[in-house]
């Protein structure tokens, strides 16, 4: 049984749960978002500093359950320094993966260390966990709105 | 036709289940006469596997299952019985019209109503606190006066005042609770003012289990002519409610955590209160005589019924009623309180446990938070060892604000939960606290 369940919460997940990565306030940041699933309370800030079409920063504060800790703190990590395009990019195959819309079609190499969460998409009700910080950067980086809900 | 018993020998003494264990705490144990065995029988649901392990079903408070009586109800009434209530002439519709306000009859006599048309059906406890304000609500309330609930109340019983007061310009006023999750008794005395036209309480809190002390709310409300609203969706289900006992104006419950079927509810209201009030909605069923200038509206309860109510589900809550009543609500409450006794004991055995509401006067409900670990990864990780319980905010995200927490894990007892599954449930928080290290 517990064997199954460390599908979901794979050693690097717990890490970054325990230590999440650019876990800070930014005070020069281009864009801030609030983040918020309706359904469970979890809530997110999300920090973002663009500068010419290219992440410089990112980072994040709130409070969460282990997967979307993890999904927030690894995003910052993988989407400093590239472009807006590439971000966007990565947030499609991760969506795809996740909510095993077209999974097939997609390498699991293609999304890097993000892979750990792939897990994610055989609990329906825990993807919007893992997706948060990835909507919330969306928004950010489209200059949409200053919240966001997975609702 | 709606006769149920919790099978032949329900009453019976299971010899597994009655000789109650004083002497060790460790081991709960069931009042005599409480055959929990045969009871589990009766809900074919629980028999499954979740995860390749028993189903544990801890998620009551949500909503709970439903015995095989009323499976049987439902299809039985549609096989043989079925036609639209209170008009037809024909013998379809006479034996549905009979069986639907048999139904409001047994609804009457388990909370004790003095009158049937005292009980209108509605979708549940949601809606049949919309209708008291939307109704009682628009044709009281004006500018400035105030409507005064608690700081544990489900969203239900906030949202649809905060409507209210944008229409009316009226006050919605908050009793405070404290760190237990008991109201402040003085507090809500104090805040119970010559403008304040309703009081609207939670029976029994939905995310604490506290159990309000609604006698002496409703005496020091109609002490100032202030009528009260209880919402007992959560209370309902787990004891005696005699609604001329508590001298409540308004009573609101949910036929699905009854033990019944989703979509029906019960509204209570006393007769002068629901006589005094506009119709809810418009329609069929709620009308005497309708021409274009004037409708005259039909009588209690049918003018809050317009349309054509959800009939087989009124029936069946009559059936869930009556198997509850086979086993008695006081026996109920009894092996819950236990159970709840008994989870509380192992609980707080886990040190990295801590309990969110912990009022001396408590229903079966257990929210608890582990350091460092997020209610919702509790909850898949629970879900894995085959024990359902809730994970979130309980639709009270007030309360969770007041305690400083995002979310609680939830787990809630209902009549036919075992000790042994607490030791499940234990065991499970035990492993959740291990795979995370």
């Amino acid at each position: 049984m517990l064997d199954q369940i460390r599908d979901l919460y794979q050693e690097v997940v717990f890490d970054h749960n325990r230590n999440p990565r650019n876990f800070r306030v930014m005070e020069d940041a281009t864009r801030k978002i609030e983040g918020f699933n309706p359904l469970c309370g979890d809530k997110i800030t999300l920090y973002v500093k663009v500068n010419g079409g290219v992440i410089e920063d990112v980072s994040f504060q709130g409070s969460g359950c282990a997967i979307s800790t993890a999904s927030a703190s690894l995003m910052t990590e993988i989407v400093k320094g590239q472009t807006e395009d590439e971000a966007q990019h990565l947030f499609d195959l991760f969506h795809r993966i996740t909510t095993g819309k077209n999974d097939e079609a997609v390498n699991l190499e293609d999304i890097g260390k993000l892979a750990v969460l792939a897990g994610v998409r055989a609990y329906p009700a825990r993807v919007k966990c893992a997706t948060l910080a990835w909507h919330s950067l969306q928004a950010a980086l489209k200059n949409e709105a200053d919240t966001v809900s997975t609702e | 036709m709606n006769k149920v018993s919790v099978s032949q020998t329900a009453m019976t003494q299971n010899p597994a289940h009655s000789a109650p264990n004083a002497n060790n705490p460790k081991t709960g144990s069931s009042a005599a006469g409480y055959s929990i065995a045969r009871i589990r029988e009766n809900f074919p649901i629980l028999r499954q596997t979740v995860q390749g392990k028993p189903l544990v079903y801890l998620d009551n408070a949500a909503t709970t299952q439903k015995p095989r009586a009323v499976i049987d109800c439902i299809r039985r009434v549609y096989e043989n019985d079925y036609s639209n209530v209170h008009r037809g002439v024909h013998t379809l519709s006479q034996r549905s019209t009979d069986l639907f306000e048999a139904a409001r009859e047994t609804v009457q006599k388990f909370l004790n109503a003095r009158h049937s048309h005292e009980i209108v059906f509605v979708r549940g406890a949601t809606e049949a606190i919309n209708l008291v304000a939307q109704s009682f609500g628009r044709s009281v309330l004006k500018e400035g006066d105030e409507i005064l609930i608690t700081a544990m109340e489900h969203h239900s019983n906030i949202v649809p005042w905060q409507m209210l007061c944008e229409q009316t310009g009226a006050r919605l006023k908050v009793a405070p609770i404290d760190l237990k999750g008991e109201l402040l008794l003085d507090e809500f005395e104090k805040l119970l003012s010559p403008r304040t036209r309703l009081v609207s309480v939670v029976h029994m809190s939905n995310a604490l289990g506290t159990i309000n002390p609604v006698k002496a709310i409703i005496e020091l409300a109609h002490g100032r002519d202030i009528p009260v609203l209880l919402d007992g969706a959560q209370a309902a289900p787990h004891r005696v409610v005699d609604v001329q006992d508590l001298d409540c104006d308004f009573y609101a419950l949910s036929g699905h955590k009854l033990y019944g079927p989703t979509g029906i509810g019960v509204l209570y209201g006393k007769e002068k209160r629901l006589e005094a009030m506009p119709p809810y909605q418009g329609g069929g069923d709620m009308i005497r005589r309708v021409t274009f200038d004037k409708t005259e509206y039909n009588a209690l309860p049918f003018k809050f019924e317009a349309g054509t109510p959800n009939i087989v589900d009124a029936i069946a809550l009559g059936t869930a009623i009556d198997y509850l009543q086979a086993i008695g609500m006081d026996a109920i409450a009894d092996h819950e309180n236990r159970l709840l006794q008994y989870a509380t004991e192992r609980a707080l055995e886990i040190p990295q446990l801590a309990l969110v509401g912990t009022a001396e006067r408590k229903g079966a409900i257990l929210s608890f938070t582990l350091e460092r670990i997020h209610p919702h990864d509790i909850g898949t990780i629970l879900d894995h060892l085959g024990i359902a319980i809730r994970a979130g905010h309980h639709c009270a995200m007030p309360v969770m604000d007041f305690f400083g927490v995002p979310a609680t894990a939830r787990a809630s007892f209902g009549l036919y939960n075992t000790f042994e599954e607490i030791d499940i449930l234990v065991d499970g928080i035990r492993k959740v606290i291990e795979v995370f290290g």
